[in-house]
């Protein structure tokens, strides 16, 4: 057993080495610090589940090694009963208190998941604001529908205020995702998603696209800026008087394959988020237009 | 359409690290070929492997081939994680992201296809006819056949470095970005019909393996009587079953959008990306279990072995595995839970997902108890199997994270799920495996590989592994994505990019190790030699025989009374009978498995390339294979009764 | 000498003979799964026309009914030669598989003919996913049938050459299995394809 102290312990070392740097870098985990109620539940969810499997996890550890330290074949002092193989009360343990486990995470899962449902409405003392989110090859268009003004690669929101994601794609599928405010959806052409965020501070909060589309994929990231609703106001005025307008011949220049940097347009085309998703379904249909319909028939 | 199709001069690669790639393996079959014809082994080759039908010799090729396709990914993961580690900010690294996305591309299909699949079937037909105290499989030249196709989806997938490109389109290649509009080289095709030859000869494997167990086990092994790890194959052939069919029917799909217009799953003309997504998972969910249940089985040999003692809860054991057998298919939404497919549904696949952690929490702590009250020693396997508990642990608890929706939604595509599902198949798939091959090759080879090596190797996985893995983790909770080929300075990611790199390199280091200890346990092998045919004090049918076996497996076909049927005939107080020798029925060798392959490959590269008349060539060419086998009524031969006990004798001596 | 007897050796050929047929009747359930993910396509794609014609818009009943009848009437001069097999009879034997291989092509050929007419209309494959998951759908089926048909030929050459042996029964066996097999798809494809493509609205 000495000869395996050295191995342990390097591979103790290292894991503590790599656990105690990330304790100094923890504020720079997304996920675990969110700016948004959305992110907060998320992240609380994660932690209480990660409490319960502890209660597996350490008891199998200590299992592990206080077997294999008094069982090893030179502990002659040890009992040793080759046929023992069966005993109903400890075979009861664990087929129960994992099932006991499940159970309860099972009801954490019913209920959290349809409290932070993607499609659900935030509740807030501020009105909504929607934001139509196009992924395009390979930048994201982010139309503002009440405001007619339009963004790429760049999203600004008033804080505290709910935003509505409406999602598609002219492009392969992408996902929206700002992990300092909460999960992401899939953005699927000729299809609408939806993503309900909110954040509770100001701050840049880093967005990306999470799922491959192709070569300019990594590009795909932006800057969310989440700043009072007077400097949003303030922002949208001067937005409408950019000199880009988003016109037709606008988009079919920016929707062509290429990256871009952050841009911002004027008045943007009335229609325009549902002219590009029409473009995928044809005529006579709109079966496809709702995700959450369509893939129940599956 | 030209005499070549798509095909020209353009397929040759044209930058320094492809083209390095290719010329390496040229080099390398020209090196291995050169040596064959020095040492004149060709004739041997021939005889011996190529035409060969005995599934102990198919599954070392098996082996041989998951192997160099080990190395292949193991360097692909070098590849990538190097270019992560160097390419921030302005710096774009070595790769550009074209060819960063092949490469990862081919690394998860040459991992999951090529080197698990391919050990895992390896390991199954070394082991399966032997526990089961049989001579043979239910269907030998097919499995010969399925060996082959293997064989010939991992040339073309190679292939595809050095004619043309390989698929960037991920590793299970989601439209519409797979379509031909978004990727209109012959990437995709080669990656569907890589697939799809080495798919059928793994749907053919299960059918095999099924009937072989169900059907030809030694008299006296009931069902209840069997070894776990023939439970487990078992299993896992079930899913084979249920979920290769669903796998070739989707690849045929893209194939036909691709090829021949059609749109089942193009964003327009009515097709539906999501019914692929949908159908590749209802295989690739199963595909996982596919591959982790002979891994528990082959723990489950090797804890009882390596602690002297009966398996725990044997009844557990067999009512878990079928429990993972059944759940394994209503699980697989989970992969996609960020759809949008509504709460109802999340929530019903999300409890399903964590219900299967169950059975396979069962598993481990009935392994424990294996090891409760036994005499422990700490040889190779079961140093991968400790390794194993620890790892997959932990990457179960990850597991479960991420089957509740909501936490789904902010891991989902992140490096976490990445970390998560490595931890689950080289924590748990490969340190399998690798426990099985050190556990089984003395059977097969007759001598013991070199233990201390066969340790360093288990650490420098380890350590490798917690190295590479667990900045994994983090850099998904910092909001990195997967499949990145360059990111800005100012996330502060760098650091940890680095780290798994140094991670990935000490893997590779233990990958060295075992490498060089297959060669040190060859030139050494007078001092490992196992005589007896029982090398570790085993339980079970395999070390019944010499070791390695005969040809015929077993010269009498062996009877069980008892679970652990070799311990028990070892323990017994009756002397043995004496053997009562009889006239065995063996399968001839044949070539034709080897040229239905071949024939199945041309027809796959004609395809790829759109070259129609050699398609139509490829195709008449299986078909009038497979017209000439079932003509032939001559293909076994008969070791009359005298010659057998002759040889038996002389064995025994 | 040889301990074995002659009735051991008979027993193990009966033993392998039932391995083979229970390996090709998984073979088969395999087979079935494709099958039902084909149906599942159709089923998830059955509306999305994109415009173009939809199920009760393209299928002539008379004419599909038609092509069943031949299909389930092959079927059924495929029973009436396995008896002749298990007879011993080895004309009846070639007499009704020819007629098995003839109503296999005409009903191949009706169903080529279906589609040549469609496909002429501006209806082929290309025109929408419906339309895409139609012809796969019926295709394979119609794939699985050409197979069966070059499979009655080698049958039939072999039977000529080698008599009526023991690897030719279990084959022919294998064959009447997988030939009634076809025919059940057919009676799926036949109410779910086109029944209730014409019927629904």
């Amino acid at each position: 057993m000495k000869k395996y102290l050295l191995w342990i312990s390097v591979f103790v070392a290292i894991v503590a080495a790599l656990i105690a740097a990330v304790f100094m870098h923890r504020h720079s985990i997304a996920v675990l610090n969110p700016h948004g109620s959305i992110g907060h539940k998320e992240r609380n969810l994660m932690l209480f589940a990660s409490m319960l499997g502890l209660f597996v996890v350490i008891p199998v550890f200590i299992m592990t090694f206080t077997i294999v330290w008094r069982y090893r074949e030179g502990n002659k002092t040890a009992k040793y009963r080759p046929d023992f193989e069966a005993d109903n009360r400890f075979e009861a343990l664990w087929w129960g208190f994992p099932c006991l486990i499940i159970l309860i995470l099972s009801v954490v899962t019913w209920n959290s998941s349809h409290e932070l449902d993607p499609y659900r409405p935030l509740v807030s003392k501020n009105p909504p604001i929607t934001i139509q989110a196009v992924a395009l090859q390979w930048k994201w268009l982010f139309i503002y529908p009440e405001q007619h003004i339009a963004t790429v690669n760049y999203l600004k929101i008033p804080v505290d205020t709910p935003v509505n994601f409406q999602i598609t794609a002219d492009a392969p599928m992408n996902s929206l995702w700002i992990p300092r405010l909460g999960g992401q959806v899939y953005a699927m052409a000729g299809m609408k998603t939806q993503l309900h965020l909110i954040a509770d501070q100001m701050g840049n909060f880093e967005g990306v696209s999470a799922n491959l589309s192709g070569r300019g994929f990594a590009d795909m990231h932006f800057i969310t800026q989440s700043v009072t609703n007077a400097d949003f106001n303030n922002w949208v005025k001067l937005a409408k008087g950019s000199p880009n307008h988003l016109t037709t011949t606008a988009y079919n220049q920016l929707s062509k394959p290429g990256t871009m940097h952050p841009a911002t347009y004027a008045a943007s085309q009335a229609g325009l988020y549902d002219t590009i998703m029409m473009k995928y379904m044809g005529p006579n249909n709109t079966a496809m237009q709702n995700m959450s319909m369509n893939t129940s028939t599956l | 359409m030209s005499l070549l199709g798509k095909l020209s001069l353009q397929a040759i690669p044209h930058d320094p690290i492809t083209l390095g790639g290719a010329v390496s393996m040229v080099v390398g079959v020209i090196g291995i070929m050169a040596a064959l014809t020095y040492f004149k082994k060709w004739k041997w080759l021939w005889r011996e492997w190529l035409t060969s039908v005995d599934p102990k010799k198919i599954g070392v090729m098996y082996i041989a081939v998951a192997t160099v396709m080990l190395l292949r990914g193991i360097g692909d993961a070098l590849l990538m994680r190097g270019q992560q580690a160097v390419s921030v900010g302005a710096s774009h690294g070595y790769l550009n992201s074209d060819h960063f996305q092949q490469i990862f591309s081919a690394h998860g299909t040459i991992m999951i296809f090529f080197v698990a699949m391919g050990f895992m079937f390896g390991l199954i037909n070394l082991i399966v006819p032997l526990q089961i105290g049989n001579r043979d499989v239910a269907f030998p030249f097919l499995n010969a056949a399925s060996f082959w196709l293997f064989a010939s989806g991992m040339v073309l997938i190679n292939l595809s470095l050095m004619v043309g490109e390989f698929s960037a389109a991920g590793w299970l290649a989601y439209p519409p970005l797979s379509e031909l509009k978004y990727s209109p080289g012959v990437g995709v095709d080669y990656w569907i019909w890589a697939l799809q030859i080495g798919g059928v000869g793994s749907l053919l494997s299960g059918v095999n393996f099924l009937v072989t167990i169900l059907k030809m086990r030694a008299p006296g092994m009931t069902l209840m009587k069997m070894p776990v790890f023939l439970w487990s194959v078992l299993g896992a052939m079930v899913l084979v079953i249920f979920a290769f069919p669903i796998l070739t029917a989707t690849l045929a799909l893209l194939f036909l959008d691709r090829s021949l217009g059609m749109h089942f799953f193009t964003s327009d003309f009515g097709g539906n990306p999501m019914m692929y997504v949908n159908l590749i998972w209802a295989w690739g969910h199963p595909e996982v279990y596919i591959l982790i249940l002979p891994a528990f089985g082959i723990f489950s040999e090797v804890v009882p072995t390596f602690s002297r003692k009966r398996l725990f809860g044997y009844t557990s054991m067999v009512w878990a595995i079928w429990a993972i057998v059944f759940l394994s298919f209503i699980v697989w939404l989970h992969h996609f839970f960020t759809m949008g497919a509504g709460a109802d549904v999340n929530a019903f696949f999300g409890i399903m997902t964590m219900i299967i952690s169950i059975p396979t929490g069962v598993k481990v702590f009935n392994w424990l108890f294996t090891m409760y009250r036994g005499r422990i020693s700490f040889t190779t396997p079961m140093l991968w199997f400790l390794g194993f508990v620890c790892t997959f642990t932990i990457g179960g608890m990850a597991g479960v994270l991420m089957a509740l929706p909501p936490a789904d939604f902010q891991l989902h595509n992140s490096l976490f799920l990445v970390a998560h599902f490595h931890t689950m198949i080289v924590g748990g798939v490969l340190f399998g495996y690798f426990a099985g091959v050190s556990y089984w090759f003395p059977k097969v080879f007759g001598f013991k590989l070199n233990e201390p090596l066969g340790k360093i190797a288990f650490w420098f996985w380890t350590i490798g592994f917690a190295v590479a893995f667990i900045p994994l983790y983090i850099l998904g909770l910092m909001g990195a994505t997967r499949r990145l080929d360059h990111y800005d300075a100012s996330m502060g990611w760098q650091w940890l990019f680095i780290i798994a790199a140094v991670g990935v390199a000490l893997v590779f280091v233990g990958i060295s190790f075992q490498i060089l200890q297959l060669i040190v346990s060859i030139v050494q092998r007078k001092h490992n030699l196992d005589t007896t045919g029982d090398a570790w004090g085993g339980r079970t049918l395999e070390w019944a025989t010499t070791s390695p076996p005969p040809l015929y497996n077993f010269a009498v076909i062996p009877e069980v009374h008892e679970r652990d049927a070799f311990w028990e005939m070892k323990h017994s107080k009756t002397a043995a009978k004496k053997p009562i020798y009889e006239d065995i029925e063996m399968p001839k060798n044949t070539p034709l498995a080897m040229y239905i392959a071949a024939c199945a490959f041309i027809f796959g590269f004609a395809t790829i390339w759109h070259i129609l008349w050699l398609a139509v060539l490829g195709l008449l060419g299986v078909i009038t294979c497979i017209i000439i086998r079932v003509s032939d009524d001559n293909t076994e031969y008969v070791i009359t009764a005298a010659e057998l006990q002759k040889m038996d004798e002389a064995a025994k001596a | 000498m040889s301990h074995t007897t002659i009735a051991e050796l008979a027993h193990e050929h009966q033993v392998a003979d039932d391995k083979t047929a229970f390996g090709f009747w998984v073979y088969l359930m395999t087979d079935c799964i494709l099958f039902a993910t084909l149906f599942a396509t159709y089923a998830v794609l059955h509306n999305n026309t994109y415009g173009g014609p939809s199920s009760h818009d393209i299928f002539d009943m008379p004419f599909v009914l038609r092509e069943t009848l031949v299909l389930l009437t092959s079927s059924f001069t495929c029973g009436l030669g396995m008896l002749a097999l298990h007879r011993g009879n080895k004309t009846g034997l070639k007499v009704w598989f020819t007629i098995t291989f003839l109503l296999g092509l005409t009903f191949l050929g009706m169903e080529l003919n279906e589609f040549h007419h469609l496909a002429t209309e501006g209806n082929s494959w290309r025109r929408s996913g419906f339309l895409s998951s139609y012809f796969t759908l019926v295709g394979t089926h119609g794939l699985h049938i050409a197979t069966g048909l070059l499979w009655t030929i080698v049958l039939m050459i072999q039977v000529s050459r080698q008599g009526l042996t023991r690897g030719i029964t279990r084959r022919l066996t294998l064959f009447s299995m997988f030939w009634h097999f076809l025919d059940i798809v057919w009676i799926f494809i036949f109410t779910i394809v086109y029944l209730m493509g014409v019927i629904t609205i």
